[in-house]
């Protein structure tokens, strides 16, 4: 069963008319995804490739076709008021791909994920998605190197992810669900929340936490580990040649000038807390398979 | 996105928050233009522009001591401009090359009664604003945090709910100020506030902010960043951006949409993704090389990018290698491999190049490459690609 995403959910692509929406939802749905509608404002009423209906609003793709989730493909310009839209409409379950969204709105929307009523959870935003294999793909991640099976994955990064998923898979170790949280510094489900998730998940075994540069996010899970996790956890963290004050690629990447968010703090967090440590991305599947056999 | 003190200064005024009367020149015409608009009888302030702090206690590359100079007259002001304009400046966050000075700022002199501390920041942490302040003014606010963190005051404001007049009353009684100088503190943290959120800023700091003898507030310095993925909303703001601060290496790749950024060492990459870039440069490090450069070609990565990729690469001539690391995922392999072979083609390839394919049609995208007649070595892992092209670099120093 996993966590978050499975065969019973319900998908709804918010901008599946557009390039990328269009793209990934054909390999979505050639994944075995569900997608029971779309949204594309003033073009409701519209059938996407022939298949799935189109509507104005989030609102009326959960009232007349019964979705459960939502995927956003949205330019950055308008993409914190699709999530917005998505809150509002009661989805248990938000996506958002997007990249470059503004950080003040991203700060607003983490208000109103906090208000005591919310039914949300969000991932992302820039973030390639999540993945429970075997059963239903939600964004970017190419489906094929993915394997059903019972280790975790959570990670801020996209390609990096990949790379992991690919070893395991090649040793033999399928997934449960693999999470993309995103590289944004304000973002809707942290390292924490997932592995969070992943702990109370019957279905998942082991744990990987693959991380970079900045922020607390890694530190903060690792004091949950600690904790509260008896199932085998390795971690990766990227990042440690980075230089301070510059942002690498993702928003959230950054090594602030004072010296907060390293890599050795991250990893010294992860040493502290019994988790078993890749010091190169070569090694993440096997840094799990030393104390996890399946 | 980083913009000068002069410009900070003038959004400030934009919001209502006092500022010294200053002027800015770029030549020595504007220079002289600059002064004749400030007093003769006080003290000038002549202030090196760059995008990097410790200005005032840095050196120019001639031996001129200090990029910021209070000086008496205007005679002063003129021979210290003189000595600034074009001339390069070294500080501690400068690096060794220092930057050089195309802009200077001309302010009156303030007569000091006591430096403050302010800044607004969005904490990543709690997605919210921070209102920072302190009564240890002009100084390095994080060795006060090390030193004496009960000095620091920090409030945080509900980005819904917005900055509100108690908050602006808690902050001034709290940095002892009464009587008008409240309000005339609240003027100065609204303005400040509004600035930081209406032009989506990551910093808006205040250091100094003064009280003068007569117990004026005036804010004597001021940085101001913006996030990078709102200023497209603010054409304005984009107006501010200073080419000449930026590496024209990163500039150019910008225009591709490469995420680009120039690092001191001689092996190149080029990879998709942040993540995986950035583990690239992290392995590169463990096996004894030292990255040139940060560059995530993204999800697209066709010919013309990566063309332009390496063309940036090979503009660095510290560049002796380059490693080429593609996880294809949606992305095929063949259609980078393709990319690779083009580009490599089209520019003066005279490094060892290693290149190193996984993920979808990697075999397809492996034969292109050992047929192509391009002098590349193909890895068949990230540790291998590594090993073989530090190897291949360190050998050329042998």
């Amino acid at each position: 069963m996993s966590i978050l995403v499975n065969k019973d959910t319900r998908l709804v692509v918010q901008g599946i008319t557009g390039k990328t929406g269009t793209f990934h939802t054909k390999q979505c749905i050639d994944y075995g995804t569900n997608v029971v509608a779309g949204v594309t404002p003033n073009k409701g009423g519209q059938i996407w490739e022939d298949t799935v209906p189109v509507c104005n609003t989030v609102a009326e793709a959960v009232k007349e076709h019964g979705a459960n989730a939502s995927v956003i493909y949205v330019p950055p310009a308008f993409a914190g008021d699709s999530i917005l839209e998505a809150i509002e409409a009661e989805l248990p379950l938000v996506i958002c791909i997007t990249e470059g969204v503004p950080v003040r709105d991203m700060a607003e929307i983490r208000r109103r994920l906090n208000f005591s009523n919310c039914k949300t959870r969000l991932i992302g935003p820039n973030c390639p998605g999540i993945i429970t294999p075997g059963e239903c793909k939600i964004g970017i991640m190419p489906g094929y190197i993915h394997k059903p099976g019972r280790v975790g994955v959570v990670s801020r990064s996209g390609t990096l992810t990949y790379e992991a998923v690919w070893q395991l898979t090649q040793r033999g170790h399928g997934q449960s669900t693999c999470i993309g949280i995103g590289g944004d510094p304000i973002n809707g489900t942290s390292q924490t929340d997932a592995i969070r998730m992943f702990n109370e998940d019957p279905e998942t075994d082991a744990i990987i936490m693959i991380g970079e540069i900045g922020g607390n996010a890694e530190e903060d899970a690792c004091t949950y580990i600690k904790d509260h996790v008896q199932k085998p956890v390795a971690g990766f963290i990227a990042g440690a040649s980075a230089p301070k004050g510059r942002t690498m690629g993702h928003a959230g990447a950054i090594v602030s000038a004072s010296g907060a968010g390293t890599a050795e703090a991250k990893f010294a967090a992860m040493e502290d807390a019994g988790v078993s440590i890749a010091r190169n991305p070569s090694e993440i599947a096997d840094a799990l398979l030393r104390i996890y056999k399946g | 996105m980083n913009i000068h003190e002069y410009q900070a200064k003038r959004l400030l005024e934009d919001y209502g928050v006092p500022v010294p009367k200053g002027y800015a020149a770029q030549t020595s015409r504007e220079v002289e233009t600059a002064i004749s608009h400030l007093s003769d009888d006080g003290k000038i302030v002549v202030k090196a522009q760059i995008h990097a702090g410790g200005r005032g206690k840095g050196t120019f590359t001639d031996g001129y001591q200090g990029g910021v100079k209070v000086v008496d007259g205007r005679e002063a002001a003129l021979e210290a401009a003189g000595h600034m304009l074009g001339n390069t400046l070294v500080t501690a966050q400068t690096g060794a090359n220092g930057r050089k000075v195309q802009t200077l700022y001309l302010t009156e002199g303030c007569e000091i009664a006591h430096e403050y501390y302010l800044a607004i920041v969005l904490d990543r942490e709690t997605a919210q604003s921070v209102i920072i302040a302190s009564t240890e003014g002009g100084m390095d606010i994080e060795a006060v945090a090390a030193t004496s963190p009960e000095k620091i005051i920090r409030v945080p404001i509900a980005p819904t709910l917005g900055l509100r007049h108690h908050h602006c009353r808690r902050v001034a009684f709290e940095l002892g100020f009464s009587g008008d100088q409240v309000k005339q503190f609240a003027r100065i943290l609204t303005g400040l506030y509004n600035l930081f959120w209406e032009k989506n800023a990551m910093l808006v700091e205040i250091n100094p902010l003064i009280t003068t003898p007569e117990g004026t507030i005036v804010a004597l310095d001021a940085k101001v960043s913006f996030d990078g993925n709102a200023i497209f909303q603010h054409p304005d703001i984009m107006q501010l951006r200073d080419l000449n601060e930026e590496d024209p290496k990163e500039v150019e790749a910008s225009k591709h949409n490469l995420s680009y950024i120039a690092l001191d060492g001689n092996i190149a990459c080029l990879v998709n993704g942040a993540g995986l870039a950035m583990a690239t440069m992290d392995i590169i490090k463990s096996f004894g090389g030292e990255p040139a450069n940060f560059l995530d070609v993204g999800g697209g990565a066709n010919e013309d990018q990566v063309t332009a990729a390496f063309k940036i690469i090979l503009s660095d001539p510290n560049v002796e290698g380059i490693l080429v690391n593609i996880f294809g995922g949606i992305m095929k392999c063949d259609v980078i491999a393709r990319g690779i072979v083009a580009a490599a083609q089209n520019v003066e390839l005279n490094v060892p190049l290693v290149v190193r394919l996984e993920g979808t049609n990697v075999d397809a995208g492996k034969e292109l490459l050992r047929t192509s007649g391009v002098a590349l070595t193909p890895a068949d892992s990230l540790v291998q690609a590594a090993e073989i092209i530090t190897q291949q670099v360190g050998a050329k120093h042998d």
